[in-house]
Formats: structure tokens, sequence, C-alpha cells
């Protein structure tokens, strides 16, 4: 049976100090949600809320129908795959996945019948009898993971837990926690300072900063349309220009730059344009020419990509990073323009 | 690169061993000393010493009192100690860093200002038993034992794993009972051991608080000298030597020696 989790309003505190503010948060049955950011945003924090380790200030944590807020700890039904694996050191692989069957009461053959099948199921049938000690970390994890699957929780829940392993292994079991939590359809968080790992596992990605969810959705739509300057800056938006409307012709806006350049974008492409806005490119979407209409830069420190140059370009108003083609080599020093691609870059709202 | 230590430092180094063991065989042959005072070197070879240990009743029952006191005084301490360690070391952040230093307390305060006050407070205070006093009094003295090394097992223990007990649906007391205590054993012995041993060799705190008809082993050996001045002090001393090499050698052999200097 698959279940929603719902944060609603919550506010956290350690000591004095506020991490968490009017946090909200739906998470559909079956759906894996990661919450990604830097260190202190407070996505540990939330997770920990939820886990029942920490208490929220207010608002309420619900679980299908069961309200956690102030439920103890162990009597949340949910599994948990740390960081470090936590495993237990002084009990046998097999004996740490049956851990929590022998808390529900389970009988000691039902105990090891779940158990070697859990483990089977991860692989790992032929480590049952050894200590965790003799590990290494990928399979410490996969342990890990089946002692939080063995219990079938209706929560799943992923603290940073591929951080420890290195490259390779980290996309291997990331396709593996995936694989396990698709099968069972288990309602999961998932949280992770790692963008490439949030986005390839998610179903959809809270991107947080300062205690607060900054934008939650598809990683496509994060990754392709940034609702404010924080996300942009994230998902590798490098260039955030701010600008002010100075014409409107119909679908046609007319805007500068606090330099005073002038461009020209089109609603229909970009949707309604406000007066303040920013314009948010990648490196991508901002096309180093020679002349043309754009924004006069002077060229900087040029670096070979392979698929194209990269310019740092300096204007007044700041320095952009845009990419010019192969065909046209331009030397430090050059006066030039960058002209936004249209479909690779994004309107924010104004900061300010 | 030759590995050859400076002779200066091999001949310091010698001479400090000297120094610390010479006194323990000096006690070893005064104890075989076929005399009626303590002497050095023995005169006569004799074991008589030894068995005069068990015809004095005081010798044994004092002994026996001693290893209660020391057993349950080490119990006590590890029962107080090891929740405060687990708190220090669980709450590290949430408390004042002063907080830890006050169970090393008993270790600072001179034992003979330490016994004096307990004297005052609980023995003409409150009016305890003297066998309690004495427990609780030697109790006091190991706590920073049980704290300090309890704690420093504590202090690289991965908290984590009790929590994932937690959330496998393992209530805190029993998560701290069958998922934490079994991964701190090592240093719950130690402590027990280093504890163990300052008890039964303790003199000034049970100075103060033997009374009529109680009175600890290290207590009767200073009486007994004040009295006799013959070598069964010396043979005392013997056993108490190696029931303290006996306990080592069960380190050494469980747990290694380095385990007690970490």
């Amino acid at each position: 049976m698959t279940v929603s989790l719902t944060l609603d309003h919550i506010t956290a505190h350690y000591g004095s100090t506020q991490v968490l503010e009017d946090l909200s948060l739906a998470i559909k049955a079956g759906e894996l949600v990661s919450l990604l950011g830097s260190s202190g945003c407070g996505k540990t924090t939330t997770l920990r809320l939820v886990a029942g380790f920490l208490e929220p200030t207010s608002g309420t944590i619900q679980l299908g129908e069961r309200d956690l807020t102030r439920l103890a700890a162990h009597k949340r039904d949910i599994g948990l795959v740390f960081q470090n694996y936590a495993l237990f050191p002084h009990l046998s692989v097999r004996d740490n996945v049956a851990f929590g069957l022998k808390q529900r009461g389970l009988g000691g053959t039902e105990r090891t019948a779940k158990a070697n099948a859990m483990l089977e199921r991860v692989g790992l049938s032929s480590f049952a009898d050894r200590m965790p000690a003799a590990l290494s970390g990928g399979q410490k994890q996969r342990v890990a993971l089946a002692r939080a699957l063995v219990i079938e929780p209706p929560l799943l829940m992923f603290d940073e837990p591929l951080s420890n392993l290195d490259a390779k292994l980290r996309v291997d079991m990331r396709v593996e926690i995936r694989r396990l939590q698709r099968a069972n359809g288990t309602t999961s968080l998932y949280v992770t300072h790692d963008q490439e790992e949030a986005f390839s596992i998610s179903d959809r990605v809270a991107i947080m900063n300062a205690g607060r969810i900054m934008q939650l959705d598809r990683p496509e739509v994060l990754y392709q349309r940034p609702a404010n300057s924080f996300v942009a800056r994230f998902v590798g938006f490098e260039n955030l220009i701010g600008m002010t409307v100075t014409a409107r012709d119909g679908e046609t806006v007319t805007a500068v730059t606090q330099a005073g350049a002038t461009l020209k974008l089109s609603q229909s492409v970009f949707g309604a344009i406000p007066d303040r806005f920013v314009l948010a490119a990648r490196p991508d979407g901002l096309a180093v020419s020679r002349e043309g209409e754009g924004i006069p830069v002077t060229l900087g420190i040029r670096t070979y990509l392979g698929r194209a140059y990269q310019y740092q370009c300096t204007t007044p108003a700041g320095d952009y990073l845009g990419n010019g083609p192969l065909t046209e080599l331009l030397d430090p020093g050059t006066a030039a323009v960058l002209t936004p691609v249209p479909e690779q870059c994004c309107i924010l709202p104004s900061d300010a | 690169m030759r590995n050859t230590l400076h002779p200066a430092l091999t001949i310091t180094a010698s001479i400090i061993f000297i120094i610390l063991i010479a006194p323990l065989f000096i006690i070893l042959g005064a104890a075989v000393s076929d005399t009626n005072y303590l002497t050095f070197p023995p005169q006569g070879f004799t074991m008589r010493w030894f068995s005069n240990i068990f015809e004095i009743s005081a010798f044994r029952t004092t002994a026996i009192t001693s290893l209660q006191i020391a057993f349950f005084g080490t119990f006590l301490a590890l029962l107080i100690g090891i929740p405060a360690a687990y708190a220090l070391n669980r709450f590290r952040i949430r408390l004042p860093s002063w907080l830890s230093n006050v169970f090393v307390l008993p270790i600072l305060v001179p034992e003979i200002v330490l016994g004096f006050s307990l004297m005052k407070s609980v023995t003409i205070g409150l009016n305890l038993p003297v066998f309690t006093t004495l427990l609780l009094g030697h109790a006091l003295l190991v706590l920073p034992y049980a704290v300090r090394v309890v704690g420093a097992s504590l202090a690289s223990f991965d908290f984590s794993i009790e929590e994932a007990a937690i959330s496998l649906g393992c209530p805190p007391l029993k998560a701290f009972l069958t998922v934490v205590l079994p991964n701190i054993s090592a240093g719950v012995i130690a402590a027990f051991i280093l504890a163990f041993i300052t008890s039964i060799n303790d003199v000034s705190i049970s100075l103060f608080l033997t009374g009529p008809g109680i009175s600890t082993l290290p207590i009767q050996i200073l009486a007994h000298m004040e009295q006799f001045f013959d070598p069964t002090i010396a043979s005392v001393s013997v056993l108490l030597m190696l029931l303290t090499v006996g306990v080592m050698a069960i380190v050494e052999a469980t747990l290694g020696l380095t385990f007690l200097t970490k």
C-alpha cells in the first residue's frame, strides 16, 4: 500500500536559530522526491523531522492517514538509509537485515527467510554471515538498503546515501535504488547535494536554500525553466542579466541592461515579460560574434570546450560567459557582441 | 638511516625503569626475609609471612570488604557514569563545554579533601552506615574513570547507528542496550578495570570513611605496619602486586594494554 507524505507549514529551530521557514511539501504516493541544496539549506533537517529525530516548532507532518508530527521516532515505520551506512557493527549482515523484523515480533525462522529473500534481491546472498566490517562501501550500502526495505515501510528516506562511494559505484547504486523503489512503489524522500544524482533519480526535485524550498518540479522543468535567480544559478545559468523594459510594440519588447545595451525580445517566445526582469542564460545561450545586434562586450580569456570556444566577456554592468563558434577564433581585447539564443534563455522576476 | 637510540637516551630510560621497578623487587625480597622486622636485603628465606597473612583475620575481612567496595562502588560509578558519558557525547553541541569537566573533579580535588568532606557530609551529616559511606566515597572516587573512559569510546561511536535502530522500530532505551552498549563494551570493561584497581588501592578516602569494625585492606596494612613493622606487610603487598599483574594480563590478552592509555 502506497501513501502520500505531506509536510504542512513546517517551521523548525535549533535553539533560537530558525532552520526551516514555513516549509510545505507534498509527496504523492509512490513518488520519489529529492531535496537538493548545499549544506545548511535545511534538507537534512527536513528529513530528520520526518524521521522523528527532531520536532518542528510548528506545522504538521502527515503520512497517509497518520499524523506523525508528535509521534515517537520508533513508531513511525519509516525505512531510513544513512550516508555512513549505519550498519550494526556487532551483528552479521543477515542479523542487520532482520533487526527491524525482530522489533516487529517476527519469529526466528520467518525473520531469517525474509532477510535471506531481501539479501537475494540486493545480490548479497553469499555475504549473509559476514560482519559489516568485512564488506566494501557499496556492499554496506546495499545491506543498509535491504535493512530499510525488508520492513516494507510506507515511506523510504535516504540521507546522502551515495556520497561516501566512488563515482562509478555511485551511478550503479542510484540505478539500483531507483529499481528497488520503483518495484515496491514506495513513497520516497531523498536528500542530496549532488544535482546530477537528484535529477537522475527523482520524479520531482525540491531545490532548497536557507530553510525554504525555492522550486519544486520535475528535473526537466528545473533544468530548462528555473523559476527564480537562485534556482537558475544552481542549475548552471551563469549569466543573470538585470534588464528594464523601455518600449513595447505588440509581441516585441525592447529592454536595456544597466550598462545601456539594448535587446529586443519576443513575448511569443518568452511569454509575458514584466517591466523589470532578469535574463538568465547558460554560456551556451549567449552567442559571441564579432558584430550584430546584442550586448556590446570586450572579450577576455578564451577557453576551448571541444564543441565551442568559451569567452569571458566584460561589460560596464558586469562580466558574462558566452560561447562562440569554432569557425571564428577571437582574441582577448576584441570588441564583440553577445546575442541571447531565445530558446536557451529564461526570463526571471527581478530579485530587487 | 640507522634506527638506533642515542646512548644517553638508553641510559636515562634504563635508570627510570630501574627506579620504577626496583622498589617492587625490594618488597619481594623483604617479604621472604626470615626476620621479625622489615629489612632488605633479606636475611634467610621463609614463606611464613605469607601464611601469617591468613592467620590474621583482619587481613581476610578487610580484603573481602575491599573487594566488595571496589566491585559495588565501580558498579555504581558505571551505573551513573555510562548514562552521563552518553549524554555528554550525544548532546555535546547543546551542552555547555564545562559540564564534562565537572565529572573529572574527583580526580582534581585532592583526595584528602574529598575524604574529609565526605566524612563531614555523609558520615556525620547523613549518619549513614560505614559500609554505605565507603561505597559512596569509592563510587565518587572512580566516577571520573567511568565517565572518561566510556566517554572516549562514545566519542568515536557513530550515533546514526542508534538512530537506525530507532527507525527500525526499536524504542530508545532498548536501542541503547542492544545497539550502543555492545559497541562500547570494550570501553566499559576498561573503565571497570581502571576503576576497580583505583578503588582497591585507595588509602586517602578510606582513611576518613572507615569506622568501627569495617576497614579496607590498605588501611589494615597501614594499621599493621604501625603496630608490628614485620614482613607480613611486604607479603601482602606482593599478593596485591600479583593481583594487579593478573588483571593487567587479562586486559592485555583481551583488549591490549594500549586500550587503557588511549
